[in-house]
């Protein structure tokens, strides 16, 4: 399945901002971030379609997955 | 910080000062110490702009010592915007100098007859007063330049620009920061009009010859002070992101989470985003020579600041805020950094809040005045406004006012105060925030944004209603104790997370004052401020009718979930029970 990746702030560096990415069917949301690299510690936000997820949501086709490190502001 | 200075501005003969001890206000500081003077001092219903109203000063309890992150101001009154009780808070110099002077609280009473404008001197001598009216009209970059070339580098300055001066409801009062820009304002709820009727310009702070404050427990403030900024510096927010990209970080959170207010709250998220965002800006920033990371006072680790160049590599402004860069860019369709920055730049000189002025170019865009996402037509607006024309003046008064003389029914205001950049629908924690707080619509009197959307302090699904309400209670209880310490909000992402740096906050304030603060007489003292803010809001009018959102927001679903505010009113009246 194609599911579309973002990732922001410290995660882009030596990555992407947007890709396109393929997975097998059934990948969980931790699959992805372990393919990218991420440490999982290191992980804020999840968001699968614009609602909360965690890493073992498992996206559809066509889905949006972003990734965030812990960020804040205000 | 045992000296109350009170200032007189209309005693028979001219102003005048004297000093009494801090009595009954001790162990008070920021929001605590203006809010508790506000509620004993001023008649709730006097005019805000009136010789009754007062304006109250208070540095943090750490102001001016070696605490990291201590240094922030805070002024009270009865706000011109709201009716009701008002704190704002600003970095940049002029807390810690005050600190350093001994002063826990400056009220400043009364109004001087006539026209002229006065300067206030304030430094070791004590208190001195002048007539002048050479920076009249002048907005606060020039107002600055001018009184620096006088007083020197090394004070810290308050002052009003022309928004002040024509006593606007949208005004501020700047303080510079450590490059003397007068970038760090009291913002909210127009407190630099009450400053402006007082017929004060400017006030200028020298702390040349004082030392820092000594603690009662030197050796254990040492300790605490080192372990506060490991903290600060260990969790990923404070000592990561925030340095990093600034608070506009936020805005790729708030707009994928599709609580972005765009286009005056129509939808959830700006398709412009990633142009205006945190990371966008911080590599436009390093790109053109300015800087990605910067402190607006001295000795803040956190450095969440930023400053901004233009296309020729010359200052324009401070990093624009998260806020700001929502306000002028996404909330009115504009995706420009330049315009946003120019924006920015011109609120700070006029001395304006920014929310309030995104938020009511926004509401004009609504009516037509120009169209969602004309840069050049919001810089033009804006412009109006220092020029003190009389649309400038109906746009000065704030997004309320503007909504009713243009007739736009989708006003985003509570007690008339401009809502900020997350929409209530998607983020329903922060909407009972926006409802129920003493201030008006303000994010920062119960972050409820961390436990909605950052995920820190918890999480409380932001798209349901369940749990807001306590979310927002007790996050409204902890923002009034933190802001009557005078620390930056921001060290409350790392206090919510890491339970040995707010440990070491109570130690912080135990040895400096000699103090066994724990936790709880934390929460009570956070209540005890809110209690006293709501009085003074009861006795001025308010009823719980005023705590309620525009009512589009329970009507309107927003985009792309479709949301509508679903908490219901008779929780909302449940948020001070305690």
């Amino acid at each position: 399945m194609q599911v579309t990746v973002k990732l922001f702030a410290t995660f882009r560096t030596g990555r992407f901002d947007i890709a396109q990415v393929e997975h097998p069917a059934g990948t969980t949301v931790g699959g992805i971030v372990d393919a990218l690299g991420i440490p999982r510690e290191e992980i804020g936000i999840l968001m699968v379609s614009g609602r909360h997820a965690d890493l073992n949501e498992r996206p559809a086709p066509g889905d949006t997955v972003a990734i965030f490190p812990m960020v804040g502001g205000g | 910080m045992d000296t109350i200075l009170r200032i007189d501005m209309g005693a028979p003969g001219g102003p005048k000062a004297s000093t009494e001890p801090v009595g009954k206000y001790a162990g008070l500081g920021g929001r605590g110490m203006t809010s508790m003077i506000v509620a004993d001092e001023v008649d709730p219903l006097c005019h805000p702009l009136s010789a009754a109203n007062k304006l109250v000063f208070a540095p943090g309890l750490l102001a001016g010592t070696a605490a990291s992150t201590s240094g922030r101001l805070s002024v009270g009154c009865k706000s011109p915007l709201t009716g009701g009780i008002k704190e704002a808070n600003a970095g940049g110099q002029a807390g810690m100098a005050l600190g350093r002077l001994g002063y826990a609280a400056i009220i400043v009473e009364g109004q001087p007859p006539g026209d002229d404008l006065w300067k206030i001197l304030i430094n070791k001598e004590g208190v001195s007063f002048s007539v002048d009216n050479s920076c009249r009209g002048l907005g606060n970059y020039d107002t600055v330049a001018k009184l620096s070339k006088i007083h020197g580098e090394k004070c810290a300055y308050m002052t009003i620009g022309q928004a002040g001066e024509m006593k606007l409801l949208a005004s501020s009062i700047a303080c510079t920061d450590r490059e003397l820009h007068p970038t760090r304002h009291m913002g909210r709820g127009g407190v630099g009009a009450v400053m402006g009727a007082k017929k004060i310009k400017a006030i200028v702070v020298d702390d040349t010859g004082t030392a820092p404050p000594q603690s009662k427990d030197p050796s254990a403030f040492k300790t605490a002070a080192k372990a506060w900024v490991e903290g600060l510096k260990r969790h990923a927010v404070t000592g990561q992101a925030l340095p990093a990209f600034g608070t506009n970080v936020l805005t790729n959170v708030l707009n994928e989470a599709g609580g972005y207010p765009t286009f005056n709250f129509k939808q959830g998220q700006f398709a412009g985003a990633s142009k205006i965002s945190g990371e966008a800006q911080a590599q436009l920033e390093t790109d053109r020579g300015g800087l990605a990371t910067h402190g607006c006072q001295r000795g803040c680790t956190i450095q969440c600041s930023g400053i901004f160049h233009g296309k020729d590599g010359k200052y324009v402004t401070k990093q624009p805020e998260y806020e700001t860069v929502w306000s002028h860019g996404g909330n009115c369709g504009i995706d420009d950094l330049d315009a946003i920055a120019q924006l920015d730049r011109m609120d700070d000189d006029f001395g304006l809040d920014t929310i309030e002025m995104g938020v009511t170019i926004g509401v004009a865009m609504e009516a037509g005045v120009v169209k969602f996402g004309d840069a050049q037509g919001a810089i033009r607006l804006l412009g109006e406004v220092g020029k003190g024309t009389p649309l400038g003046r109906v746009l000065g008064s704030g997004a309320g006012v503007t909504g009713k003389v243009f007739g736009v029914e989708r006003v985003p205001v509570v007690k008339n105060q401009a809502i900020p950049a997350y929409d209530p629908r998607a983020v329903q924690g922060i909407g009972v925030t926006y409802a129920t707080s003493t201030m008006g619509a303000d994010h920062t009197a119960g972050y409820a944004v961390a436990t909605n959307i950052l995920k820190v302090g918890g999480f409380v699904d932001p798209l349901k209603p369940e749990g807001q309400v306590d979310l927002s209670r007790n996050l409204q209880i902890a923002t009034a104790a933190v802001d009557s310490t005078g620390m930056c909000l921001f060290i409350a992402f790392a206090v919510l997370d890491q339970p040995d740096t707010f440990q070491n906050l109570l130690d912080l304030l135990n040895a400096h004052y000699g103090l066994a603060l724990t936790g709880d007489d934390v929460v009570a003292l956070g209540k005890k401020v809110l209690s006293a803010e709501r009085s003074f809001n009861a006795r001025a009018g308010f009823t719980v009718q005023d705590d309620r959102l525009p009512r589009f927001f329970e009507q309107e679903p927003v985009a792309p979930h479709q949301a509508t505010f679903t908490v219901k009113p008779e929780e909302l009246d449940t948020v001070f029970n305690w």
